[in-house]
């Protein structure tokens, strides 16, 4: 393979995770499905919207793969493509008619999320059902309704950095550019500043995390909470720290620049609100485990991704508090202690709430179940893998392994480290295989899966009030009337003799209060 | 190695397909219950596998502790040993966390996995809970962050004093310069503009600083001086990082960007030291058992050196240079021999 394949793979393999997959797929996908049902409306505020902001993925995804089979390769400047690097085509092949492709395909991405996500946020602010108060929403909601703000505030950024590159690839400004000599020649570029393209980039990279954590996040307390058969813990704890994360993660990108060659005291201010984020986190991680303590645990695959994903989130979370700190980050930047890092907390944990939100879901968006044996096999192999593969790469990251490198051939001081390198691709090859399970389980059962019933998994949220048989509107009659809050699983009576409702468990949103029982959360 | 891991995975893909279509027969006719959720069955059989699981997470961790921790790569700079301190403190603090929430999470998946009859508790709000486990790590960080933060301004606060010695360190698509001040200890005027013929830093031939300049493709730097580095660029975003000095600034074209430390083990005695020697042996061996190597590629002695660490390019994977840190006395001796900048152009 020629090194600049390698970059164009790895490069694309960023951007089309990031954006096409987990973005797309969590806030694309979810939001669009459970917008509607979880608050009790017929429809997403404006459909024509969202019929624009699919079609505009679909062009943009087209874009984005069909920048494969441009002459000198796809973007290869990194998914970060810093300037110069992916302003000059003499820099790199990928840099030219593939970067002006990646540039198109993401702002026809970012102009679809905006329509999307302002979409949500008016839906969720204005087409909420009879008692359902914000304060009665499901937490799904709440994440896809702040993950779609966070959207809006942080995508524009990125829109503008796009343009600004573009201009100065295309039209001779110096934005980004300055004092360049490069195959013999001195650019005319002048006064522009690389470390301007990073600050506006890392505006919404860093946002982007939490873009695609947050509505992982917030699937994860409905799947946890309905299969532990327990009141999600703090459920006011939850709501705030999704806030204060949002808020915090807009003002943490510098963290990624500590070495950019910005202000050294900036570093500290970036330090200073990065560690903060740990105080949320932290929050939301002791609240599932308080949830799962003392449950009723129904361990169903989409569970088992769930309580996967509070574990990757943990582990990958905590050696943020190590890069966040500046003067940390000068020695482990860019290298593989990163890679590991990012995947476990933003890549695996994300992926895992984005399968548990599927295997849940599923009943309701095909009317059918999907086999639960093959869950559990693909989430063991998957579990054992995702540690295995990054949980040592941490080492080699910390042996001063960079990133994004073709091979290590180069350094002798390196050679002791290919055993490593060989684990984590064995660990690599089995976990990829056993997507495979997933694979031929969900299209399986799509067509062949047990038929489901209308409330498969004893849930309290409106979604399960609906028929299994998709129908336009939701709900054949009327629209649910709200009582109470999502979360009233095991509840018991006023004098704790019984279940709220004699011998079931779970008291659905649409229930109105029943007699002898106390009123939460009011 | 490759031929065995394709093996691997031929073999792996395997029995993946073998597995499916048995679990796929197993699951379906015989299973009297077959709706798909999981039942007291499922629930006992998965909760003991979180057990399992656990066991498996520390015994990677512990294996990794045991086995890789040796890569971190020792330190030779004034403020390694500070580094290595708050990293370690870091490092264990997140791992006493880790441990400790990891058997939290697996233990209560394990221990209320679902029973037909178990009543879960409803257990909704706790203030003072929350209070703790906010305030806790509110501490915690809040140290965390204040000894951070006085590593960090002591580390990038670099003050020039008589004996500092700065250098410049040039980058371009796909290697390194360094470039010393001479005897007038002024580095002299560079911009790419000016690159020509043997010019090839861009220094401007009319400003006096720049004569007496010494461009070298070797960092030698003296022991126990402190060394305050400009960065330059030529074309692209580079990264200068020195793994083993705990130290790493980006280099930006149109922007002179700095980074300092002072050298405290020279080469010749971090080769000696223990770790090196062991490492070392460990590398040769593997390199004589390398057929890709030539016979006089297999011999490594180790060097200190300096790599890019910013996506650059096709050849970024191979952008070095050699740093040797020496005696004053050698280092005079190295930097008396190099070709000045005055020199070079009238040779040419």
């Amino acid at each position: 393979m020629d090194p600049s394949i390698y970059l164009a793979l790895s490069t694309i393999h960023g951007t089309i995770m990031v954006f096409y997959v987990l973005t797309a797929g969590l806030s694309g996908t979810f939001s669009n499905l459970l917008i509607p049902l979880q608050i009790g409306a017929r429809d997403m505020a404006s459909g024509f919207m969202n019929m624009i902001s699919y079609w505009l993925f679909f062009i943009s995804s087209i874009v984005i793969v069909s920048s494969f089979f441009v002459e000198a390769g796809p973007a290869s400047a990194g998914w970060t493509v810093y300037p110069p690097l992916s302003a000059l085509p003499q820099a790199i092949g990928g840099s030219g008619l593939g970067m002006t492709l990646w540039l198109v395909a993401i702002t026809i991405f970012i102009a679809s999320s905006l329509l999307g996500s302002l979409n949500y946020i008016v839906t969720v602010l204005n087409l909420r059902t009879e008692g359902m108060s914000m304060t009665r929403l499901p937490l799904t909601i709440w994440a896809f309704f702040v993950t779609a703000i966070i959207g809006v505030v942080s995508f524009p950024v990125l829109l503008a950095a796009g343009l600004l590159l573009l201009m100065d690839r295309s039209f001779g400004t110096s934005f980004f550019l300055s004092d360049i000599y490069i195959q013999g020649e001195v650019l005319s570029y002048q006064g522009g500043s690389p470390v301007l393209y990073e600050h506006l980039f890392w505006f919404l990279g860093h946002p982007e995390v939490y873009i695609v954590l947050l509505p992982a996040l917030g699937i994860t307390s409905e799947i946890i909470a309905t299969n532990s058969r327990k009141p999600i813990f703090g459920y006011r704890a939850m709501i705030a720290s999704i806030l204060a994360i949002a808020f915090l993660s807009t003002v943490v990108w510098g963290h990624h620049m500590f070495v950019s060659g910005m202000n050294p005291f900036l570093g500290s201010v970036f330090t200073f609100t990065t560690l903060l984020i740990a105080i949320p986190s932290g929050v939301k991680a002791f609240n599932y485990i308080t949830t799962l303590w003392k449950g009723n645990l129904q361990l169903n695959p989409a569970m088992l991704f769930s309580i996967g994903l509070v574990s990757t989130f943990v582990t990958g979370g905590l050696t943020g508090i190590i890069l966040g700190d500046s003067t940390l980050d000068i020695n482990v930047h860019d290298t593989y202690f990163v890679i590991a890092h990012f995947h476990l907390v933003m890549g695996i944990s994300a992926l895992y709430g984005l399968l548990a939100g599927v295997y849940h879901w599923f009943p309701k968006m095909f009317g059918r179940m999907m086999n639960k044996n093959l869950g559990y096999v693909h989430f063991w192999i998957t579990a054992v893998g995702a540690y295995g593969i990054f949980f040592p790469m941490h080492f080699i990251g910390m042996a001063g392994l960079p990133r994004r490198y073709y091979k290590f051939t180069e350094f002798p001081y390196f050679d002791d480290l290919a055993d490593t390198n060989i684990l984590i691709s064995v660990f690599a090859f089995i976990t990829a295989s056993a997507q495979l399970f997933f694979v031929y389980n969900f299209i399986h059962s799509i067509f062949y899966g047990k038929k489901a019933e209308q409330n498969p998994w004893k849930s309290n949220t409106l979604e399960w009030t609906t028929p299994v048989k998709h129908i336009h509107g939701n709900w054949p009659g009327e629209i649910p009337k709200v009582y109470r809050w999502p979360y009233d699983y095991s509840k018991m009576n006023k004098d704790e003799t019984e279940y709220v409702i004699p011998g079931q468990d779970f008291v659905p949103q649409n229930v109105p209060l029943q007699e002898n029982e106390e009123e939460l959360n009011e | 190695m490759i031929a065995l891991l394709i093996i691997l995975v031929a073999a792996l893909l395997g029995i993946t397909i073998w597995q499916i279509s048995k679990i796929f027969k197993l699951s379906q006719p015989v299973e009297s219950d077959d709706s798909q959720i999981a039942n007291n069955k499922d629930n006992e059989k998965q909760g003991k596998l979180f057990l399992v699981f656990i066991v498996f997470l520390y015994g990677l961790m512990i294996y990794s502790f045991w086995e890789l921790s040796k890569f971190y790569a020792p330190g030779a700079s004034d403020h390694a040993a500070e580094y290595d301190q708050l990293f370690f403190i870091s490092l264990g603090l997140i791992m006493f966390v880790q441990v400790i929430i990891q058997f939290l999470i697996h233990w209560f998946s394990y221990k209320y996995r679902g029973q037909k009859g178990r009543k879960a508790l409803f257990y909704a709000d706790n203030d003072k809970l929350e209070f703790i486990w906010t305030i806790i790590p509110v501490i915690t960080l809040a140290a965390l962050i204040i000894y951070g933060l006085f590593s960090w301004s002591k580390i990038m606060n670099v003050e020039e004093t008589d004996e500092t010695l700065v250098i410049e360190i040039y980058a371009y698509q796909f290697d390194w310069r360094a470039r010393y001040s001479g005897e007038d200890r002024t580095l002299g005027e560079a911009n790419v503009r000016f690159i020509e013929g043997v010019n090839q830093l861009g220094l401007n031939e009319s400003d006096p600083y720049a004569q007496d300049d010494i461009i070298t493709t070797e960092l030698h730097l003296p022991v126990d001086r402190p060394v305050l580095f400009k960065f330059r660029s030529q074309d692209v975003l580079h990264s200068a990082y020195f793994p083993f000095f705990r130290s790493q600034m980006n280099v930006v074209p149109g922007m002179i960007t700095q980074f300092g430390f002072t050298p405290t083990t020279t080469s010749k005695e971090i080769r000696n030291s223990e770790y090196m020697v062991e490492k070392v042996r460990n590398i040769n061996e593997i390199r004589e058992n390398n057929d890709n190597l030539g016979p006089d590629e297999k011999e490594y002695e180790f060097e200190y050196y300096l790599l890019c660490n910013k996506i650059c390019g096709v050849s970024h994977y191979n952008m070095q240079m050699k740093i040797v840190v020496e005696t004053e006395e050698e280092y005079q001796k190295w930097i008396e021999e190099q070709q000045s900048f005055g020199e070079l152009t009238a040779q040419n």
